[in-house]
């Protein structure tokens, strides 16, 4: 029992990780059909600007306040990872709109190369340390000498999760611009002929999706302590399963994605495995494509006559 | 008098085949006029080529006093041209009144309450199933719909392509006289694409009929029901 309820807070909080990148992917492929392989680089580089920020913060501005920030980076890697996934879609994406199916998605690898090695070659390779946030732990349960504890960072990262989850569920169903947004991904020709401009509308979305997983990203700084070039890859084609086992396209099964691959990742590990943690949540991946491939939240692919 | 809407010398092509082949078409404030040819014809074309998707390769689309030819559907449409397309493209994932806020966005939702109510009395139907899916509305709904949705947005000009495509003469009939009556007392200016060409010569204006890809006749509603051309080809076999 106490094992169980350690590792469920541990899961809800790689799960929250997880979910918000999800979205990302199932957004940009609910709109123009294709799978954003750059996506998870993005998230990677939205940790390393987290990291250049607080680094600012704290050590040339002399910032304290570690509420102050986190707010403070937050918004900064929200902004500039936004600014990144707009000019990836402007500069490898839309030229390619209209051309054959994988074009853009081989553009999008590319971008994803390109992305984990300019960090590479700016960053330097080895692992980037941050100095510890948030250490403080309230202890759950003590059943002789087991504590079962919960981290103050732990319950930061799924009280932000689910704070943003809300904003953004209102955005897409009750304001113009998720209206718009939906109308896209199911006619993109009928919405034009709304007056609804398609191509800002598919940057717009390019933009949310990076400032979810730029969230992302500063939590997994701030949860891990290090950060990696290198990083983007196996977190990103995680959200991907989970974004895929959600049913690619829904919102609500990206996070219920995100959050069975985080706490399948961390149950494997505490019971079974550690080493093959990455194997189970990739055999999901494969599983659910074979036996399920609308996913648990997916439509199947039958359109209108 | 300038007309409202005039389309010169317009040439249409799907990759390299011409759909159409120079097509005139005129449309001044206050009328109905009509579009009718057999399949094919290229009917569908000239609407959406209207709203530049496809654009017209040659030939000039002016809307208004203005060159619309090369501006993007999006600004096309914020230019108060509405369309109610081919196909009804309702958006079968949102509600039937999120289908009306579509088309309220375009005029910046300024009158969306007033307008609805207006929808209501059009169209009665869509007030019951305004929490419904636009997908699991029937065929007629659906065209009502789509015609509410076009109205939504406070058009100058209106393009109805086949709103009795597929209907019971019953809903026809209502649809046809719902646009009767906004020409009647709105002054809307509608251009009206229709295979059911008894009803849609009688309603418009005027009508102009449409062979692969060229216009071969025009004239008032009246004169083309009487052609010999028009009865034998688009009249016979009763309506």
């Amino acid at each position: 029992m106490d094992v169980f309820l350690q590792q469920l807070i541990n899961g809800l909080t790689l799960g929250s990780i997880y979910g918000l990148i999800a979205i990302g992917y199932t957004m940009v492929f609910g709109i123009i059909g294709m799978v954003n392989f750059a996506h998870g680089d993005v998230f990677m580089v939205s940790a390393f600007i987290g990291l250049i920020a607080f680094l600012l913060l704290t050590t040339v501005l002399g910032i304290t306040s570690i509420f102050l920030v986190l707010a403070i980076v937050l918004v900064v890697a929200m902004i500039f990872t936004g600014l990144t996934s707009w000019a990836i879609e402007r500069v490898a994406y839309r030229p390619l709109r209209g051309s054959f199916r994988l074009a853009p998605m081989i553009s999008a690898i590319g971008m994803s190369i390109l992305l984990s090695n300019f960090v590479q070659v700016a960053q330097g390779p080895r692992n980037k340390p941050l100095p510890p946030m948030l250490p403080d732990v309230i202890v759950l349960m003590d059943n002789n000498g087991y504590q079962v504890t919960l981290a103050y960072k732990q319950m930061f990262i799924m009280i932000l999760t689910a704070v943003l989850l809300g904003g953004f569920w209102f955005l897409v169903q009750k304001t113009p611009l998720g209206r718009a947004q939906r109308a896209c991904e199911q006619d993109r020709k009928m919405a034009a002929l709304l007056g609804v401009d398609v191509d800002r509308t598919i940057s717009l979305t390019f933009i949310i999706g990076a400032m979810l997983a730029a969230v992302a990203g500063v939590m997994y700084l701030m949860y891990y302590g290090v950060v990696n070039f290198n990083d983007g890859f196996v977190p990103g084609v995680k959200a991907f399963t989970a974004a895929v086992l959600g049913g690619i396209g829904s919102l609500p099964g990206a996070v219920l994605g995100g959050l069975l691959i985080g706490l399948i990742e961390t149950f494997w590990s505490a019971y079974f495995s550690i080493e093959y943690k990455d194997v189970a949540a990739f055999s999901i991946l494969a599983i659910t494509l074979v036996f399920m491939p609308q996913g648990l939240l997916g439509r199947p692919e039958v359109e209108k006559v | 008098m300038t007309a409202m809407l005039s389309v010169t010398g317009v040439k249409t092509y799907y990759g390299n085949i011409v759909a159409l082949k120079g097509v005139d078409v005129e449309v001044n404030e206050g009328e109905i006029v009509t579009l009718i040819g057999a399949n094919g014809a290229g009917k569908s074309t000239l609407m959406m080529t209207i709203c530049g998707s496809p654009r017209a390769r040659e030939g000039s689309v002016v809307f208004n006093g203005r060159d619309i030819t090369n501006l993007p559907t999006h600004e096309i449409m914020r230019l108060k041209i509405a369309q109610s397309p081919e196909g009804r493209r309702i958006f079968g994932r949102m509600t039937v009144y999120e289908n009306l806020q579509m088309g309220a966005a375009v005029d910046g939702n300024t009158h969306f309450q007033d307008d609805l109510e207006r929808m209501f009395t059009l169209f009665p139907r869509l007030k019951e199933r305004l929490h419904q899916r636009g997908g699991t509305l029937s065929g007629g709904e659906q065209q009502m719909l789509a015609i509410a949705r076009a109205l939504m947005t406070r058009p100058r000009l209106l393009l109805l392509d086949e709103p009795s495509l597929g209907l019971a003469p019953l809903v026809v009939k209502q649809i046809f006289d719902a646009i009767r009556d906004l020409n009647r007392t709105e002054g809307l200016t509608v251009f009206l694409v229709e295979q059911n060409a008894y009803h849609a010569l009688k309603l418009a204006h005027r009508g102009y009929v449409m062979v692969n890809g060229v216009v071969t006749m025009s004239g008032t509603g009246k004169e083309l029901l009487e052609r010999p051309e028009v009865k034998a080809a688009y009249l016979e076999g009763g309506h």
